[in-house]
């Protein structure tokens, strides 16, 4: 079972580093945005799968829990600046 | 097996260190940093610091971006783009070679969770034996910090907290 575990750890690090790719050879600051919110996606579940493998399943659903509620204070915050600055980054490049 | 994960996780994280620093505007820099925070609080949590994972995926990807935006709502449109120069050549030659004299100054460092290295048996011992006679608290870490070491944890506190005044005084908006 924990080979199962390592697995599906190692194929959902293989998926952010697909979504890494585009945060950081995006050519604008949206494509950058959405690779984050899905990488951010990809990120509460390998928390949980690392608790697994590691036998430490209680401490790291908290280390989930609390990224995942930050995660949203922080995508609001990148919202609010693109809301009022977004105008000065060119869309069609 | 596990050392499969453990190189990727290192691979992802210097390439997202590097893309922070390459990137050509502050606000890019900025949201790769967050996840660079991310991948260190793995490699903490991989490395048993538990309560320090938890901290540096919260502070660190969390807040640290609520707060770098914070700072960019301040700036100019125009300073937030970067012009890069190219690195000098003495920096290609330099920092692998600083890499490799760390690489070999680590060959004496303990093993990863040794309980005979310097540092766990100075005074580790005395606080893991004596911490539940001395100060009736089941849990070690919470004894050291608020007994052993209250003064140094109340001092803390005044620090954090002038800290925090010094944030709201610069990030308050201003009154029209």
């Amino acid at each position: 079972m924990k080979i199962f575990f390592l697995f599906v750890l190692i194929t959902i690090t293989l998926l952010i580093a697909v979504y890494l790719f585009r945060v950081i050879r995006g050519p604008t600051v949206f494509d950058r945005v959405l690779g984050l919110n899905g990488i951010s996606t990809k990120a509460i579940i390998l928390l949980v799968v690392i608790g697994t493998v590691y036998e430490r399943v209680d401490m790291f659903v908290d280390i989930s829990t609390g990224y995942a509620l930050v995660n949203l204070v922080g995508s609001l915050a990148i919202a609010k600046y693109l809301e009022e600055r977004g105008k000065s980054f060119d869309v069609s490049a | 097996m596990t050392y499969v994960f453990q190189i990727l996780l290192l691979v992802l994280l210097i390439m997202t260190a590097a893309g922070a620093i390459m990137v050509k505007d502050l606000i890019s820099s900025v949201l790769i940093l967050g996840f660079y925070s991310f991948l260190l609080a793995l490699v903490w949590a991989w490395l048993g610091a538990v309560d320090v994972a938890f901290v540096e995926a919260v502070v660190g990807s969390g807040l640290a971006t609520v707060f770098f935006l914070l700072t960019l709502f301040g700036t100019a449109p125009k300073d937030t783009h970067i012009r890069r120069v190219a690195a000098p050549p003495i920096a290609l030659l330099g920092l692998p070679l600083l890499g490799l004299l760390l690489l070999y100054s680590a060959e004496d460092l303990p093993r990863l969770g040794d309980p005979e290295s310097p540092a766990s048996v100075h005074v580790s011992p005395g606080y893991l034996t004596g911490s539940l006679k001395e100060t009736n608290t089941p849990n070690v870490v919470t004894s050291v910090l608020m007994d052993y070491r209250a003064f140094d944890t109340l001092i803390e506190t005044a620090v954090i907290f002038t800290a925090g005044i010094a944030c709201a005084l610069l990030l308050r908006r201003k009154r029209q």
